[in-house]
């Protein structure tokens, strides 16, 4: 008898295929396309990502278990494939006039990018440990290729090289507490971990085994104080490169955590709570305090994305459903308001200028008071200040940690949001307060325009009436 | 018949060769054999288990993982080459265009 695979596994792993089809296919295209005209390529991305977010919108509130358990379409993995498309839709279109101005518009970028998606949509998808490292390394052996794209440049080539260490050196202690936790339950899939440690009592080599998965994940968020490697790899990396990898990954990697913790661990909930309360303090710290100083805007950027996995930590320390829903409902928050500011950092990208100190945003809104104005709209978010989407996120985790008794830990993240917020607002003050050494070129194409109006208006609108995207978070959380 | 501990106290052995390996080591050559060292503790102990627990599925994560090692140490290599050419180094402490 020949095995054979239900349709039912097809049409949950559709999504993914039509992506890794494009992605192969780009390849193919690159090669009929003349150099410097890549354009096409970009819109074929696009198509191939609107295509799968059609085949995810079928199944949208469907509960499909697929290729022997190790995969599973549910609203939770919807949720982040969403994530995902908008992500990529708006990393596509921002790349374009930067990735030309840097002599990198290549065909394999847009493969690296939708092969990437792909690995973020198995993570989330993922129930068993070899899904769930499968996709992890596929978006983390790409990023590392990405980052080092400007392959003449030894700042990419370093962050590349650099990023390729310490992610591989992670994935080894991720890989070393899975084969412990698999020799420790007798099975690699998360819900028979979970069964078998919610029977079996204290398990010091379980324990063991958790710790190495938290450290390894840790990593992959960049989550002090695993989280050297960040601010070299994101300053490094092309702009448009380190806007996806602060975002996407980084949403994957949670949503990963989440699922572990709670589907795998949720038995040893005392052990990860203690550890990732630890780490979620030291993240928030590091974040607010560290990117003081900094005087390159796209390393404090960096700074504040890991500030930013601190906040969101919050509400995976606090496990529950609410806890669930906030982090959920802050990644989407915190994808679209970062590559908004990162956007503003791409346009200030031309001939004569690199655009990636605070110093070079002197006087903008004198030169251009809409970018200015766009990029105190994305600050404002990210610091979490009213009426904008971040401070609606913040409110959520803030809230999830006081209802379940975290008070001192809403109150230590309220406190270090105020002190970030003190590095946000010295942006704003360079950009409206201080005379112009000169005048600002920006880059600007429509697409660059559509994305960052899109970010706006998300940003702005979900501020003052963010309903309809809390009710899709609440219809898309674990079930516990 | 060999216990099942004797292979999980080699694979921790290896693994930790590996970990010294990747901080102490200077030359990004010995840095990739060293995560290399991580990785295959790392199948030894699926192995180990996957005969002990009598179950298939610690093999198969193995081939996976080979695969997938396969994979990041050839993206590893031609990281190494783009950053010879362009500083005529292959030295950790030298790559330091950005404070670490």
């Amino acid at each position: 008898m020949t095995p054979t695979i239900p349709m039912s596994s097809v049409v949950a792993l559709l999504p993914e295929m039509i992506v890794a089809g494009f992605a192969c296919l780009v390849l193919m295209f690159d090669l009929l396309l003349p150099r410097d005209k890549k354009d096409p390529l970009a819109w074929f991305s696009l198509a191939g990502v609107a295509l799968a977010a059609f085949a995810t919108w079928r199944i949208k509130y469907a509960e499909i278990s697929a290729f022997a358990d190790t995969f599973v379409v549910d609203p939770y993995s919807n949720f982040f494939k969403f994530i995902f498309y908008v992500i990529v839709l708006l990393v596509i279109l921002l790349s374009r006039a930067y990735l030309k101005q840097d002599r990198i518009h290549l065909g394999e970028y847009y493969h690296f990018v939708l092969l990437v998606l792909t690995g973020m949509m198995v993570m989330v998808s993922a129930t068993d440990l070899i899904t769930v490292y499968m996709g992890l390394e596929l978006v983390s052996v790409t990023l590392y290729i990405m980052a080092a794209l400007k392959r003449y440049e030894s700042r990419s080539t370093e962050a590349g090289l650099k990023y390729f260490i310490l992610g591989s050196f992670s994935s080894a202690v991720l890989l070393y507490g899975m084969s412990i936790v698999y020799g420790v339950a007798g099975t690699t899939n998360l819900q028979g971990i979970g069964a078998y440690l919610n029977g079996a009592g204290p398990n010091p080599a379980a324990t063991a085994g958790l710790i190495m998965m938290v450290v390894g994940l840790a990593f992959k968020v960049a989550a002090a104080p695993f989280h050297m490697w960040a601010p070299d790899v994101y300053e490094g990396s092309p702009t448009p490169i380190t806007a996806f990898m602060s975002v996407g990954p980084k949403a994957a990697a949670f949503a990963v955590t989440l699922r572990v913790l709670i589907e795998a661990f949720g038995g040893l909930k005392s052990d990860w709570e203690v550890i990732l309360t630890v780490v979620a303090v030291l993240t928030m710290f590091v974040g607010a305090v560290i990117a003081m100083v900094q005087t390159s805007l796209k390393r404090m950027l960096a700074y504040s994305s890991i500030g930013h996995a601190g906040y969101a930590l919050i509400g995976v320390v606090v496990g529950d459903a609410l806890g669930t829903f906030s982090v959920m409902y802050y990644l989407a928050v915190y994808a679209v308001m970062n590559l908004g500011a990162f956007g503003v950092m791409i346009m200030l990208r031309n001939a004569g200028l690199m655009g990636e100190e605070i110093d070079d945003l002197k006087g903008l809104s004198k030169n251009h008071p809409w970018a200015a104005l766009f990029m105190l709209i994305f600050m404002f978010s990210l610091a979490g200040i009213p009426p904008t989407a971040g401070f609606i996120a913040k409110f959520y985790i803030f809230m999830s940690a006081v209802n379940a008794g975290y008070i001192w830990l809403a109150v230590v993240g309220a406190l270090l949001a105020a002190v970030s917020a003190f590095y946000y607002i010295r942006v704003i003050v360079v950009m409206y307060f201080q005379e112009p050494d000169g005048e600002h070129v920006l880059t600007l194409n429509a697409g660059m325009k559509a994305a960052l109006v899109f970010s706006v208006l998300f940003v702005l609108l979900l501020g003052v009436y963010p309903e309809p995207l809390v009710n899709y978070t609440q219809s898309a959380i674990l079930n516990f | 018949m060999i216990p099942l501990s004797s292979y999980v106290i080699l694979s921790a052995v290896i693994f930790f060769i590996g970990v010294i390996g990747v901080v102490i080591r200077r030359t990004i050559i010995v840095v990739l054999l060293s995560i290399e060292l991580m990785l295959n503790a790392v199948n030894i102990n699926f192995v180990a288990f996957s005969h002990y627990l009598e179950s298939i599925t610690g093999q198969v994560f193995v081939f996976f993982t080979l695969t997938v090692a396969a994979a990041e140490v050839a993206v590893g290599l031609a990281l190494l080459i783009a950053i010879y050419r362009n500083r005529k180094t292959v030295n950790v402490e030298e790559l330091d265009v950005m404070k670490w």
